[in-house]
């Protein structure tokens, strides 16, 4: 049987995240910027410090919604899970991002285009409590 | 986007007129990297001699330095103003989310002056301001309410700061603090007080930008070093784990911690109110600022049984720290850490500062206890060691200056023992309540010269302790040029803006390093003459302002009560404020009374 390294980005227990956001800075670094507009993981409390913290990152859906709502066939579905952007097709509607059921698509406001996880999981390697993986999509 | 190197954009804003408007000053950012750099030199252009520090005309300053938003642990927004509490320099330092949400939002420095005519808060971010009627959120007695009502009507979730005030700044409690993400603070010297003589009830601040580096391949080796510097080596071991009340045992052991308004420098309640305590038994959840791997916010989740309703509670969450258990625990004998813990969650919904409330209020139970006050100053409250229920309702009247001796509670500690007496045990050092430590010569010294008068300044009690972990004993003049030179440093940390519990990482070189991928070239060298160059500048403004060593007052009970170094004498006090001032004098050429 062929072995596929289809990757994610695993939440492991949102309970341990301090909301510290070394991932989204790490995210953004990929790029050799400092800042927060072009990550595509994002942290934030539930109502508030006390009550902790949400992680949103794209977990490579089997049947992604956002491929479903891109009109121009930008975004496509990726083999065994997840998908890609193709900047070239994106004509910048949105639509990705109200149709992404955990609010995972993000918005790059310079270049007017989607941000969307690339599952390189350089993000991971910043994580200071191990709340977030990079793993193999199962059954992939 | 946003080069990194470009540090620009100051917002001005007109409560009077609801009018804002950015200048660009470069040039201020260029020469003094942001933060406290920065802050000074706006606060002398903004703030004229003498100015009413209440006044419509009084501003509030808030800068970000060149390292925020960039390199890990640079989470800070250094706060200045004129202080209505000591009627100098004003400056405090928060952590939260508003360091990285001012620079995420394009700006260096926000400058607010005038005064609304009706309850405001500002919505700051790269469009510009928006000054919301707050007149709903005003008199709310929660300011955790404030914040969640706020927090649900705003955009910005997630990369957004919502600083707010509580009663005690609405109602101009000199030592009123700002609370920022429900657990941070601008505390001391009463920024709150200034917030609230403004009609300012909050400030929200968001921004989402991208920095461009200059070099960009050296930007993220710089960032991975310190990266691992923060969370694979113990360097950050005592924050991280247990935080900063991992210092309550030792400075106990050590007869360092002050208990009893200071007739003690040991606390019973030590154990129970320990680091280690604390966290096995409350410890609900741990928390951080943006870009911090650290975690130092400690969340105590405290299960209350409703008194009158059977079988009802309510789960509070409250952060802790050493100096809040020093002030609210320890100063006042509460052993109960379920006692601290009520008396602290009112503290921060009303928006007091609590090492000023604890001070003031150890201040006020040895006035009871010597008979200088009674029932009939105290509106009938008995206030007692360890009875945290009395200090509760004590907290509510001072936040909401209920009779003359509450009032006078709320001008700060100096002010009450002028009016009442027990000027010998009102610890106050420039006019700012004591902080928690009784380590030697080096921490009351500290406290005193510093120009903030907080243990941030210069960390002298840091000093003591390293001498006596070495056996050695110094002179009144080798600790004033220790120091001086610590304060000096702390300058360049708190411009940049670093947290200070990072500055065992961020040293002269590595702030040159990080420094020189943003494309600003400066040497160690370079950068103390520079922290030199704003403290000088901080001590122009307290002079102008009539600060004079001379005039500083030494509490007779620190030294009335042994250190671990030995009794700390006024002489010797003396002596070291000659050698610090001698050290400031050769190098300040104008200004100097």
């Amino acid at each position: 049987m062929e072995i596929k390294m289809v990757k994610r980005i695993a939440v492991v227990d949102v309970d341990l995240c301090v909301g510290c956001q070394s991932c989204m800075f790490a995210c953004n670094r990929r790029f050799g910027e400092a800042g927060l507009a072009r990550t595509a993981i994002f942290v934030q409390s539930t109502g508030g410090f006390e009550h902790g913290f949400a992680v949103k990152v794209c977990r490579a859906c089997r049947e992604p919604p956002c491929v479903k709502v891109c009109p121009t066939g930008a975004l496509t579905k990726r083999e065994g899970g997840g998908v890609r952007l193709d900047y070239r097709k994106c004509i910048s509607c949105g639509n990705c991002v109200s149709g992404c059921t955990i609010g995972a698509i993000f918005w790059d406001e310079v270049l007017d285009k989607p941000t969307v996880c690339t599952y390189c999981g350089y993000c991971v390697s910043y994580c200071p409590y191990g709340v977030i993986k990079l793993e193999e999509v199962e059954g992939a | 986007m946003t080069e990194a190197s470009v540090l620009s954009k100051v917002l001005y804003v007109d409560l009077s007129n609801k009018r804002y408007w950015i200048k660009d000053r470069g040039d201020l950012f260029k020469e003094r990297l942001g933060g406290t750099g920065a802050a000074i030199r706006l606060l002398k252009e903004e703030c004229r001699e003498g100015t009413d520090p209440l006044a419509p005309e009084s501003p509030i300053i808030l800068c970000v330095g060149y390292l925020n938003g960039i390199f890990p642990l640079a989470s800070k927004t250094v706060a200045m103003f004129k202080s209505p509490l000591t009627k100098n320099l004003g400056e405090s330092h928060a952590g939260g989310r508003c360091g990285v949400a001012m620079r995420m939002a394009g700006l260096g420095g926000i400058v607010i002056k005038g005064k609304s005519e009706i309850p405001v808060y500002l919505v700051v971010n790269d469009e510009g301001v928006r000054f919301k009627d707050a007149s709903a959120l005003w008199g709310m007695s929660s300011s955790s309410t404030v914040g969640r009502i706020i927090r649900e009507r705003e955009a910005g979730a997630g990369v957004r700061a919502i600083m707010r005030i509580g009663r005690a700044g609405e109602n101009l409690v000199l030592y009123a603090g700002v609370i920022t993400e429900t657990f941070r603070h601008f505390g001391r010297l009463g920024l709150g007080a200034v917030f609230g003589s403004k009609k300012l009830k909050a400030i929200v601040i968001h921004g989402r930008t991208s920095l461009t580096l200059r070099d960009a391949r050296g930007y993220r080796e710089v960032y991975e070093e310190l990266f691992r510097s923060f969370t694979k080596t113990s360097l950050m071991k005592k924050y991280h784990e247990l935080g900063t009340p991992m210092n309550v045992l030792p400075l106990n052991a050590a007869n360092s911690l002050p208990s009893r308004n200071l007739q003690r420098a040991t606390f019973e309640g030590a154990t129970a109110l320990s680091g280690e305590a604390m966290s096995e038994r409350f410890l609900g959840r741990r928390a951080a600022c943006a870009h911090c791997p650290v975690s130092c916010i400690h969340i105590a989740a405290l299960r209350v049984p409703y008194e009158t309703e059977p079988h009802f509670y309510k789960t509070k969450m409250i952060s802790y720290d050493y100096e809040p258990i020093y002030a609210l625990a320890s100063m006042l004998d509460i052993r109960s850490p379920e006692g601290f813990l009520q008396l602290m969650d009112r503290v921060e919904e009303l928006g007091l500062d609590a090492m000023s409330t604890g001070v003031v209020l150890a201040w006020a139970t040895e006035c009871m206890e010597k008979g200088i006050v009674g029932p009939e100053e105290t509106g009938g409250i008995v206030l007692s060691w360890g009875d945290y229920k009395a200090y509760i309702e004590a907290v509510e009247r001072i936040a909401g200056v209920k009779g003359e001796f509450y009032e006078a509670l709320g001008k700060g500690v100096e002010y009450a023992s002028s009016i009442y007496g027990g000027e010998e045990f009102a610890l106050a050092f420039g006019g700012n309540e004591m902080p928690g430590y009784h380590c030697g010569l080096a921490t009351h010294l500290g406290f005193l010269v510093g120009a903030r008068h907080s243990h941030l300044d210069n960390a002298g009690y840091a000093i003591d302790q390293k001498l006596s972990a070495e056996g050695r004993r110094a002179e009144p003049s080798e600790l004033a040029r220790m120091i001086f030179e610590e304060e000096c440093w702390r300058q360049v940390l708190s411009s940049l803006v670093v947290c200070f519990f990072a500055r065992g990482v961020y040293t002269p070189e590595v702030v040159s390093r990080c420094l020189s991928v943003t494309g600003i070239n400066l040497n160690p060298e370079d950068l103390k003459k520079m922290g030199e160059d704003i403290l000088r500048e901080k001590y122009e403004f307290k002079f102008r302002e009539g600060f004079s060593f001379d005039r500083l007052r030494v509490p007779k009970r620190v030294t009335e009560i042994p250190t671990p170094r030995g009794f700390v004498t006024e002489r010797d006090l003396r002596e070291g404020i000659k050698s610090f001032e001698g050290l400031l004098k050769r190098r300040i050429s104008a200004g100097m009374p």
